[in-house]
């Protein structure tokens, strides 16, 4: 199941060859970012749209930067700040929007399943997954694996494109806080395991999903040690703004009982690589100081989102069958 | 119009029997062998069952207030083609039908139709869930059948009272059971696959937490509760057990709830969104298992009609709710296997009992439905090919709306005639 002239919907389900396919891609993409002239005109005359009906800064950044860095016309529509408001047919502005003439829609969108469906209303256009309400978050779980797998390569001096999946056999990696809610989690546990790590979970009982059954994790019963026994720490975050404050009796019991706080620092493994998707809530999920020690790989993150969703844009596109 | 239909198995409330019926003056005057056919059109029901139409007691119609998703007159239309002679119009209209003016208007333009179309009233006012709707001045009209459908009432002070008073007026209150609290906004059921789905769960426990409340409040009042739509195996089995024990209740399951499981919802795609929510196989399968067994008195449709526009929004945002007039006698037989005695207790005698619509029950302006097929009932019959083949399709429906989740399903057994008051209404499975 690759993702060659394919939609990238879900990760869930997804093969490790297929993953593997996408960051090896990307390692050919992340040297093109280190050049001085960062183009190469593979999807050059197509046109992406990126629709996001939802607030988001960076992910709409990357995924613009990456589609022109390919050499793509983009087509792009803030929907979160447009005239389209909640209750407008998502049919209706795909429509309008495909009589542009489009090659691909990358999509992001408040409610869960939101890109299958519109990948149901324009079948001869490819459909990426910017983010699908609290469902997946495909193009982040494969730049945080990306990210894993450069470091660690590093560390090792290996050729991260070379090493496949090895170095993940027996990584242990703890997601940390609001699974529950987040398509994130989704996503990376999906990408983490489908590689071949073992995955650890931590939050308070209601931001856990209703069930884990068939979930390829297990539920860390004592937060601090899981942290000792992790190699990756990814956190998630807190969205209060959405209400799920309710979930937890104040923001401060979550930092103290689950956030990575600078009291909490000396348990980690010394080489023990700390992520989180941003953006932060700085002081609730991870402390400022710790956010900017050098185990913190965030900004790392950030920047392999340009060559991890190039990767996935051209596999995407740049093999789409003529319908 | 003088009907004869010849040639076909008439289902009694027990058995079968071969014999054709004489129709006269909307009025069954013969039932028999070889029956002269003279002055009268005949309907050729070789092959086919011949029993009571059928009656829905879960039928939203839209009108007032929503009319580009269903009017009456519509809905009327999809009834007759699903094999109804009688639909109950559910009360969550805008306004609610919470006062005599508006039953009055729901009354006047059913009886334009060409069924009998009965209403249910509102519960409380607005449907709002405070304070008691004039059930007693909506009796006097002829409603038999209470409820705040859509949502269930929350508050158990408000729903003791309603029994209270419903009582003695001989009334039946039906309740949507779903703790919206617990249900908390969610859109589909909540378990494995919302989790993985990323979609906010209604838990079983939101059903089922009302259905027991419920049972022990007739128990407290000695009223009568109707319940709506059961979807779990749990619920039926606290009802069952209620009705061992002496309390007046009765259910309902509609065909979504036997027919589908939450497994549909893996395509995101909102016709498959309802509420209560599909469920997992195996509340699915326990629910189609008792459709032969007595524990459930009717099959109603729950038929929701909802314009095509809200229903291309995303999952979460769509309104909830599936059409069910015109496939739900299809569904039903093939469900049940050969066994046309249950599958009349279920569209018709059930559903005509709890709605008070039989010969025996004092009516206002309405025929009798869900009888036995004799001299001198009200001629409500229905033809029904129980071998028929033909596959659902959203454009023939004659709903206004499309919202089916049967697009492209197989179906097994169709209405050949629909016979309302005497009158051919569907003949040859085309309306007249």
């Amino acid at each position: 199941m690759s993702i060659r002239g394919a939609n990238l919907l879900t990760l869930d389900g997804m093969s490790r060859e297929a993953i593997l396919d996408v960051l090896d891609t990307a390692e050919s993409f992340f040297e093109v970012n280190q050049r001085t002239i960062k183009k190469v005109p593979v999807l050059k005359g197509r046109v992406v749209a990126s629709l996001f009906f939802e607030e988001s800064t960076r992910t709409r950044l990357s995924f613009e930067t990456a589609a022109k860095r390919l050499g793509a016309d983009v087509v792009s529509l803030a929907v979160a700040s447009s005239s389209v408001k909640k209750g407008e047919s998502l049919r209706d502005t795909i429509s309008t929007i495909d009589a542009l003439g489009l090659d691909a829609v990358v999509l992001r969108h408040r409610s869960s399943g939101a890109a299958l469906q519109v990948s149901r209303y324009v079948p001869h256009v490819r459909v990426v997954n910017a983010g699908d309400g609290q469902h997946q978050h495909p193009t982040q779980g494969l730049l945080d694996a990306f990210t894993v797998r450069q470091i660690l390569a590093e560390r090792h001096g290996v050729v991260a494109s070379v090493s496949g999946s090895s170095l993940f056999e027996g990584l242990r990696v703890l997601i940390v806080g609001d699974i529950r809610h987040s398509r994130v989690a989704r996503s990376d546990i999906a990408a983490y395991s489908a590689l071949g790590a073992e995955v650890k979970v931590a939050a308070p009982g209601t931001l856990l999903p209703p069930s884990l059954e068939g979930w390829p994790v297990t539920v860390s019963s004592d937060f601090e040690e899981a942290l000792a026994w992790a190699d990756v720490v990814g956190l998630l975050r807190l969205q209060h703004e959405r209400g799920t404050g309710s979930y937890v009796p104040s923001l401060s019991e979550f930092t103290s009982t689950f956030g990575l706080t600078a009291t909490r620092v000396p348990l980690l493994k010394p080489d023990a690589i700390v992520m989180h998707p941003g953006p932060m809530n700085r002081g609730v999920e991870i402390d400022s100081d710790v956010a900017d020690l050098p185990q913190s790989v965030i900004t790392r993150q950030v920047a392999n989102g340009v060559p991890v969703r190039m990767a996935v844009l051209y596999l995407s596109l740049a093999e789409k069958k003529e319908l | 119009m003088n009907l004869v239909i010849r040639g076909g198995t008439i289902v009694g409330p027990d058995t079968v029997f071969r014999a054709d019926i004489r129709i006269e003056s909307g009025v069954i005057v013969a039932v028999g062998e070889a029956l002269s056919t003279a002055n009268a059109t005949i309907i050729d029901a070789s092959g086919c069952w011949v029993g009571p139409a059928f009656v829905d007691i879960h039928t939203h119609l839209r009108e007032p207030g929503r009319e580009a998703a269903e009017t009456i007159a519509s809905g009327a239309l999809a009834a007759a083609m699903g094999g109804f002679s009688a639909v109950v119009a559910m009360p969550n209209t805008e306004p609610a039908l919470d006062n005599v003016p508006l039953v009055s208007y729901v009354l006047a333009q059913g009886a334009k139709t060409a069924i009998d179309v009965a209403v249910a009233g509102a519960i409380t006012l607005g449907r709002k869930g405070e304070s008691l709707a004039p059930l007693a001045e909506l009796a006097a009209l002829g409603v038999r059948l209470f409820t705040d459908d859509g949502t269930g009432v929350q508050n158990p002070l408000v729903m003791r009272r309603a029994l209270e008073y419903a009582a003695p007026l001989g009334l039946r209150l039906a309740q949507h059971c779903e703790d919206e609290q617990l249900a908390n906004g969610g859109v589909m059921n909540e378990g494995v696959l919302s989790a993985q789905l990323g979609l906010a769960g209604r838990s079983a426990v939101a059903e089922e937490l009302m259905v027991q409340r419920d049972i022990a409040l007739v128990r407290l009042t000695g009223g009568r509760v109707h319940f709506l739509h059961l979807s779990t195996a749990t619920s039926l089995a606290m009802v069952t057990a209620a009705r061992l024990e002496g309390l007046d209740v009765t259910c309902e399951v509609a065909p979504h709830h036997f027919v589908l499981s939450e497994e549909a919802c893996r395509t995101f795609d909102p016709q498959f969104k309802v509420h209560p929510p599909l469920r997992p196989e195996a509340d699915r399968a326990a629910l189609h298992a008792a459709l032969s067994t007595g524990a459930i008195d009717a099959v109603a449709t729950d038929h929701a009609p909802h314009t095509p526009e809200l229903k291309d929004l995303a999952f979460d945002e769509a309104p909830a709710g599936m059409l069910g007039l015109e496939h739900v006698a299809a569904l039903t037989n093939e469900a049940l296997g050969a066994n046309p005695v249950a599958f009349f207790n279920l569209l018709s005698r059930g559903p005509a009992r709890i709605a008070q619509l039989r010969a025996s029950d004092a009516r206002v302006g309405l025929s009798a439905h869900g009888g036995v097929i004799m001299v001198g009932e009200d001629a409500n019959v229905v033809v029904f090919d129980p071998s028929q083949t033909w596959v659902g399709d959203r454009n023939a429906l004659h709903s206004k709306a499309t919202n089916t989740p049967y697009h492209g399903r197989p179906l097994v057994g169709r209405v050949r005639s629909t016979i309302v008051k005497g009158r051919l209404v569907v003949h040859e499975g085309v309306l007249q």
